[in-house]
């Protein structure tokens, strides 16, 4: 089979079960390209999804990286809307849906049951993320000076991030 | 999906495109603090509890949560060519970046002075992200049975890594039986 197609059904398949964001999928992702396909070694499947984090965009951009590796400009095409197109069809039929029937009594009662679990997984997310970017001490206190800031400013936060790289090359971090 | 007739008039295809074509330049370290940012902060498109509501469903869907955002709020402005135009003005830029990236990585990775500024970058960016989340549990402050259900999900997801599928039906559950007992 030609490999841009490979690319995309094996990311399409991977795409209905990314779940909260797209970090569940990662294990199966690693198994399907680096077991199955032989497309990439474990520690380039590291190296790859640790570059995708670093990048501006969607943390799914490792799939994007992926493609490029095994086949270039057509792959990383393929391997992007394979692992976005499932997901986005159903979200847009079921935003829809869900937008009609929003003044329904069933409808409120289910997204005052998802509130909660969102401002939960949001959390969670931002502590997993943050206690892995804590090197030390100063890198933490990088992360919470930068986090006070962003809530008691007004300033477009791309300043603070600009800081906190140079802060990094400075040997700050 | 037939647009509905209150939603918001005036958002094009081209406010989407270029509306999310900054959120993919400007996301370092994750896109939501900027989706949020620019959603509810500067365009004035959704309010802070609509984005809430929003973001709810998109994290219940699969896949990236901004990827679905992008489809749900073009689809509901503009239908399917305002998802399209919203989801390549979202994705375009930063599939260019991290190519350019992938190959300057390749090249430079191992200079010490391209990992300290990642490392940098990287907890500036977790403060970013610890903001947001901060930013998305105030509009439930007041609610004691919304909060505990939070603070139980994010101890599951956080403190105990239980699998995602769990945590999303438990917390669901859960709230679904507080709501039907606060009627």
């Amino acid at each position: 089979m030609m490999l841009p197609l490979t690319l995309f059904l094996t990311f399409a398949a991977l795409s209905p079960l990314a779940f909260g964001g797209g970090n569940t999928i990662l294990p199966e992702m690693q198994r399907e390209v680096v077991g199955v396909h032989h497309w990439l070694s474990t520690s380039d499947f590291v190296a790859l999804y640790a570059l995708a984090q670093a990048a501006p965009g969607p943390n799914m951009l490792v799939a994007t990286l992926i493609g490029w590796r095994v086949d270039g400009l057509a792959g990383a095409l393929a391997a992007t809307f394979g692992l976005c197109l499932p997901s986005s069809l159903l979200t847009f039929v079921i935003a829809g849906l869900w937008w009609r029937f929003r003044e329904a009594g069933w409808r409120r009662w289910i997204q005052a049951a998802l509130v909660p679990v969102t401002v939960g997984l949001v959390g969670a997310g931002a502590a997993v993320i943050a206690a892995g970017t804590a090197l030390g001490p100063l890198t933490a206190v990088l992360t919470a000076l930068v986090a006070l800031l962003t809530l008691a400013s007004r300033v477009n936060p791309l300043w603070f991030l600009a800081a906190s790289a140079l802060a990094g090359v400075l040997g700050l971090a | 999906m037939a647009a509905p007739p209150e939603e918001p008039a005036g958002v094009s295809c081209a406010d989407l495109f270029f509306g999310f074509l900054g959120i993919g330049l400007s996301g370092f370290g994750g896109v939501m603090p900027w989706a949020r940012r620019m959603v509810v902060e500067e365009r004035r498109w959704l309010d802070a509890a609509s984005f809430n509501d929003l973001l709810a469903l998109c994290q219940f869907l699969p896949g990236p949560n901004v990827i679905n955002l992008s489809v749900a709020l073009g689809g509901r402005f503009a239908g399917w060519r305002g998802a399209l135009a919203a989801f390549a003005g979202l994705m375009l830029a930063p599939m260019a970046i991290v190519i350019g990236l992938g190959a300057l990585y390749t090249n430079y990775g191992d200079l010490a002075l391209v990992q300290h500024l990642f490392r940098g970058l990287a907890a500036g960016a977790s403060g970013l992200i610890v903001a947001t989340a901060a930013k998305i549990a105030w509009p439930l402050r007041r609610e004691k049975s919304a909060l505990a259900i939070a603070a139980l999900v994010w101890l599951a997801a956080a403190i105990f890594r239980a699998p995602l599928i769990a945590v999303l039906v438990a917390g669901t559950g859960l709230g679904l039986l507080a709501g039907w007992r606060a009627r």
